[in-house]
Parts: structure tokens; C-alpha cells; sequence
């Protein structure tokens, strides 16, 4: 029983192993550096079938086929920011993880802190009436029935 | 009036997530706006289909509007779509061209043989790297190109007769009126 065990979850290691070989395919960089870089572009960018995936992390072909297309252009020698341009030209800059700061992002990069600032001040608000409530009513314990939340 | 504090945040929730629901059921997620819609379409130069040495270029089919429809015999949504394609092309008014995306010429035919060939023009793009000048992600994808090569429509997805009678048909329409 036990022997058997082991062997299902050897040949599970085995297999696992085998999909992640498949994710990612070995390309010839010129160097290190350029290895280092391309990591690091590919996961700043977004695939445009998956979604929510990097291209870096996606198996889907188009995927592939986009980190084929960087690792070309590499070779060609252009920098990050030409390879950006070209994939927001074609994709639209859907496939930046980091978008630009423009009009039709501002929620997008100041509604955090929005909401932020309600949160606070709602807090802020709730303190300020409890404190005073508890100045006319003389103490917590004339609000305790309420906190413990038999009503609800 | 307090008590009800906790339950108009519940019914702020309600409405927020009930929002996201409606949003997501009336327009497709997964649909990235495409950054070349009005702009002129690629260049490409790609082998027909079913005769491998010639090849078709953009400057071949300038002059008159096309539907370009970017399709595979691996792509379930095409086989969703090719009834459609069927049922539609011989009213369209444009060039139906078919572009075989990322597939084996022979897969290809054989997927054409058995469910119909609705393309007037048919080129292949194996290694699909032209689709990516196209921003092509996925299979089926539709662009209506104009006389001058200019992008005017596009939709992700499968072509429904839905699709074809509320958008594709009225942006023919609209070309059919500035080119007389």
C-alpha cells in the first residue's frame, strides 16, 4: 500500500515537473543580463488571451508567440520601452501591468486612495459620535445592549 | 436609525455587486478594444491557402471593403462561427477573405472541405507571426478593412447572426454610403 502510494506520487512529481518544463521553453540569450531583463519585462506585462496571467507565467500560444516576438526584438537590440510601444500598439495598453497616468486611468491609480479617505472619514465620524455619545449618556454601559448585537 | 446603518452598507454591496453581474453580462470581458480601429491595417504578404507559391499582399486587396476573418480548425468558437459565415457571406456586400491562423495548411482544408468554404479569398499565417501586427490573441477575430486598407470594425469572438445583423451589417452600411 505504501509502495504504491510513493510510486503515484512520484509519477504526480514527475508529471508536474513536465508542465513547468513546457511552460517554459529554454531560448539562447546572448547573456545573462539579457535573461535577467527578459524575466523581468515579461512579468511587467500582461497577456491578452489569459487575462490575468503575465507573459511570463501564460501557456496560452499567443503567449508563446509574444515572448518569441520579445526575445526577437531583443536580439535586434531594441530596449524595453520600443518593445512596450510595440506591443501597446497592437494589444493597447491593456497589456501593461503598470498603465500610464492619463484621464481614462486616474481611477484606476487614485481610487485606492479614494476610498481610503472615505474609509477614514466614516471612522472618523463613528469616533466622534461615540465619544460624544458616551459624554451625554454618562458611560458605555447605556450603549451595551446594542453591541452585542441581539437585535441583529 | 443607526441599526439600519449596517443594512444600507449590505444593500451598497448588493448594488455594487449586482452592478459588476449586469457590466460583465452586457459587454465581453475578455474583449480588449483594439488600438488600430481606424487606423490603416497592417502590411502583410501571406501564401494563399491553396496555392502556397503565390502569395497575398494588402496592396492586393486595396479598392474594394473586406471582412478579414482570422479563423483555425483547433478553434471550437470558428466551428461556432462558420454556420454564420455560411449563412451570411453571400449578403455581406464585401470580400469575404479567410485567414487560417497558427494551423496546418492540410488541417485546414480538411476543416474546409467538411463544414464549407464561405471564403472568397483564403491566405495562411502558420507561424502567426503577422497576427501579432494585427494584435490577433485568439481565434475567431473579424475585421472589416476598407477600400483604402483602413480598419473600421472589429469583434472578438464568434460573428453571431446577432452580431452581424447590429454591428458588422450597419459599419458595411456606413462604408457602402461614403464610397459610392
Amino acid at each position: 500500500m505504501r509502495f504504491i502510494l510513493f510510486a503515484l506520487l512520484m509519477t504526480l512529481l514527475v508529471f508536474a515537473g513536465l508542465a513547468h518544463a513546457q511552460a517554459i521553453e529554454p531560448m539562447p540569450f546572448a547573456n545573462h543580463a539579457q535573461e535577467l531583463r527578459f524575466q523581468h519585462l515579461t512579468q511587467r506585462l500582461r497577456c491578452p488571451m489569459c487575462q490575468n496571467e503575465t507573459l511570463a507565467d501564460s501557456n496560452a500560444p499567443i503567449a508563446r508567440d509574444l515572448r518569441n516576438q520579445i526575445f526577437r526584438m531583443m536580439q535586434h537590440g531594441s530596449n524595453d520601452d520600443e518593445i512596450k510601444h510595440y506591443l501597446v500598439a497592437r494589444y493597447s495598453e491593456f497589456v501593461l501591468y503598470d498603465p500610464p497616468l492619463k484621464s481614462g486611468t486616474w481611477l484606476l491609480w487614485f481610487g485606492p486612495l479614494l476610498i481610503l479617505i472615505v474609509g477614514a472619514i466614516a471612522v472618523a465620524l463613528v469616533i466622534r459620535k461615540r465619544s460624544q455619545g458616551v459624554g451625554n449618556h454618562g458611560g458605555v454601559i447605556a450603549e451595551a445592549p446594542n453591541e452585542n448585537g441581539d437585535d441583529w | 436609525m443607526s441599526r439600519l446603518v449596517p443594512f444600507f452598507g449590505f444593500l451598497l454591496l448588493v448594488a455594487l455587486l449586482g452592478f459588476g453581474i449586469w457590466w460583465n453580462s452586457d459587454h465581453d470581458p475578455s474583449a480588449i478594444p483594439s488600438p488600430l480601429l481606424d487606423k490603416p491595417a497592417p502590411a502583410f504578404n501571406l501564401p494563399s491557402l491553396y496555392e502556397p507559391t503565390t502569395t497575398v499582399s494588402k496592396q492586393d486587396l486595396l479598392g474594394k471593403p473586406y471582412l478579414l476573418n482570422v479563423f483555425a480548425s483547433w478553434c471550437i468558437e470558428c466551428g461556432v462561427e462558420h454556420p454564420v459565415l455560411q449563412a451570411e457571406a453571400p449578403t455581406l456586400g464585401v470580400v469575404l477573405v479567410g485567414y487560417n491562423y497558427k494551423d496546418a495548411p492540410t488541417d485546414a482544408k480538411a476543416w474546409l472541405a467538411q463544414h464549407g468554404n464561405p471564403y472568397q479569398v483564403l491566405i495562411a499565417d502558420v507561424s502567426g507571426t503577422t497576427a501579432i501586427d494585427f494584435g490577433v490573441y485568439g481565434a475567431p477575430e473579424s475585421f472589416l478593412i476598407d477600400g483604402k486598407g483602413v480598419i473600421r470594425y472589429k469583434h472578438i469572438g464568434p460573428l453571431t447572426s446577432d452580431v452581424v445583423a447590429s454591428e458588422l451589417k450597419p459599419a458595411i452600411a456606413a462604408l457602402q454610403r461614403e464610397t459610392p
